[in-house]
């Protein structure tokens, strides 16, 4: 038996806790690298298609009212559309992949044996999304700009907003994808009955006004209706500032509550 | 270092979830330089023990210290320290093979120059150089194992901790990957290795101990547990299936007899000696062996089951 060997100390050290998430957020940039292809369709080919048809197909039947803020219904669907779509991708964001962290490619399970806590690798997934919602709505953003339907740069604090709604989106979804152990059949109902009719009547198609009035508290509590109000508010006017406050108050609570689940479930799977 | 320089240093432990007890205190240390190893059938308590030792898991009672710290109070120190190869192989299969150790090696807060020269004397070692830039998700178990073991080692682990390092290997590969683990210890890395093959326990295993139902059963180097537990040697008689094997005609030809499904175990110093008194008596086997003792005999006797089953 050897006891008197002499290994050599070994090179590893502690991060900081933003350091880690920053070196998260390194390791899916240099997967994303790779396979950015396949997230283009979701995430700027999808809402550029929603502009045309919608926004200058149907929109062009439309006549500028009230209800759109006396602008051209393309006009007035652009802003919201870099909101919904960025609600879409952080709920996507929040399913499959996490489920397969844990589950199918335990990535996460071989990070949670590194220095980098189960709290900070959820920390670098959220930042992640942001990255990733801040780049694909600067590039959806870019279209819009060439197709002529966005009225100024006021647009860019829309974009804010959308990383904003798309992360209030992400948090609760990522803290229940954080519990799930089967093959995640949950997701399909989560976009069937909340994202997908989140996106079409929440007020980003048309002002939830048009709902029936016994349906519209649905809509109140949606993040995608808050994050419409604020994101047209701050490129058309005409929000008033406790409304707006409102808006943002609802999104970062959101945010908040789904982010402190998500460390909870994070830490009970990773460290059980 | 912890007490008497042990690099793991175990009392009472125990890892209770829920109602069920998955380690039941045991005690357990594990010094500088040596292979120590946990034996056992699945579900004796020997992944559990491991994610406490890992960090990962925060013990239920008892006392741990690894590397003379707490993995309560240090983990994340300890870890930065440690290697880890799990049961599963846990790579990025979407990444390449050489991205895999750039990207894992920055967990460990290494700079990006440190970690490309690191990855390539790994891939060396790992003898995966020339499939560096492909995909991982193509690749073969043994590779994709080697891979999972490189990156355990971008650190320079102090302790090296393998799960199961050739569970679901074929042969062939089972023997490199043994190989490069010697090289390890050579090199004076510590190793904590779990296994359900005894042959495994027997050719990396400097000291091991030997697990059943969470607790520990025996504890020594893999000659004195088969030199305490066993014969030198053992004599396998086969019979024929469905006929009666003849356990009354053997009475008294060796020290211990096991009556397995398929076959009957002798246990004694001399099994030709034996396989001829038997012949003398009339028995007349299929077919008959005489082999070593090994782990397998030390965990039969112990626990009255066989490891692989």
């Amino acid at each position: 038996m050897t006891t008197d060997v002499t290994t050599p100390a070994s090179t590893g050290r502690v991060l900081g806790p933003v350091r880690a998430s920053l070196i998260f957020v390194e390791a899916l940039w240099t997967w994303y690298r790779r396979n950015w292809r396949a997230t283009v369709v979701s995430s700027v080919v999808q809402p550029v298609l929603f502009l045309l048809a919608l926004g200058f197909g149907l929109g062009s039947q439309v006549r500028p009212t009230e209800a759109t803020g006396g602008l051209e219904y393309v006009v007035y669907l652009a802003p919201a559309l870099l909101v919904a779509t960025a609600a879409q991708i952080g709920a996507f964001e929040s399913t499959y992949p996490v489920l397969s962290s844990f589950k199918w490619q335990q990535t996460y399970l071989a990070i949670a044996a590194t220095p980098v806590s189960p709290g900070q690798i959820l920390a670098g997934h959220l930042t992640w999304i942001g990255v990733r919602l801040g780049g694909s709505g600067a590039v959806y953003l870019l279209v819009a700009a060439v197709l002529g339907v966005l009225t100024g740069p006021g647009v860019l604090v829309t974009l804010l907003v959308a990383v904003l709604t798309g992360l209030a989106v992400a948090a609760p979804i990522t803290a229940y994808a954080a519990t799930i152990e089967s093959e995640g059949q949950q997701f399909n109902a989560i976009f069937r009955f909340v994202v997908m009719p989140m996106t079409l009547f929440a007020g980003a198609f048309f002002p939830i006004e048009q709902l029936p009035a016994w349906i519209r508290p649905v809509a109140w509590i949606t993040p995608v209706w808050h994050g419409t109000e604020l994101g047209r508010g701050v490129v058309f006017g005409g929000l008033e500032w406790l409304p707006a406050l409102g808006h943002l108050a609802f999104l970062l609570a959101l945010f908040a509550a789904g982010a402190a689940l998500a460390t909870r479930n994070y830490r009970r799977r990773l460290s059980a | 270092m912890g007490e008497n320089g042990a690099l793991v240093h175990a009392r009472d432990l125990v890892k209770q979830f829920g109602d069920f007890a998955a380690v039941r205190g045991i005690d357990v240390e594990v010094r500088r330089g040596e292979a120590f190893g946990f034996l056992g059938p699945n579900g004796a308590g020997k992944s559990s023990t491991m994610r406490m030792v890992a960090c990962v898991s925060p013990r239920t009672g008892g006392d741990l210290r690894v590397l003379g710290m707490d993995p309560e109070r240090d983990g994340p120190r300890i870890r930065a320290r440690l290697g880890v190869v799990p049961q599963q192989d846990n790579l990025d299969s979407e990444l390449t093979v050489r991205q895999n150790l750039h990207v894992y090696g920055r967990f460990f807060g290494l700079s990006k120059a440190h970690v490309r020269a690191k990855a390539t004397e790994l891939l060396d070692f790992a003898q995966l150089t020339d499939r560096a830039e492909d995909e991982v998700e193509p690749l073969s178990g043994g590779m994709k194992r080697r891979l999972t073991i490189a990156r355990s080692l971008i650190n320079d682990p102090e302790l090296l901790l393998l799960d199961e390092p050739t569970t679901g290997l074929d042969p062939q590969a089972r023997h490199l990957l043994w190989d490069r683990l010697f090289r390890l210890k050579q090199n004076g890395v510590t190793l904590i290795i779990t296994t359900h093959y005894m042959d495994e326990a027997e050719q990396l295993c400097d000291r091991l101990v030997v697990m059943d139902g969470g607790r520990i059963v025996a504890e020594g180097s893999p000659s004195e547990l088969i030199g305490r537990y066993s014969t030198r040697e053992v004599l396998e008689l086969r019979f024929p299936p469905g006929e009666p094997a003849p356990e009354a005609d053997l009475d008294g030809l060796c020290d211990r007899l096991e009556v397995l499904p398929d076959r009957l175990l002798l246990y004694t110093a001399d099994g030709e000696a034996v396989l001829a008194a038997a012949h003398a008596r009339g028995v007349r086997p299929v077919s008959s062996l005489v082999r070593r003792s090994t782990l397998e005999d030390v965990f039969l006797h112990l626990t009255g089951r066989t490891l692989v089953d």
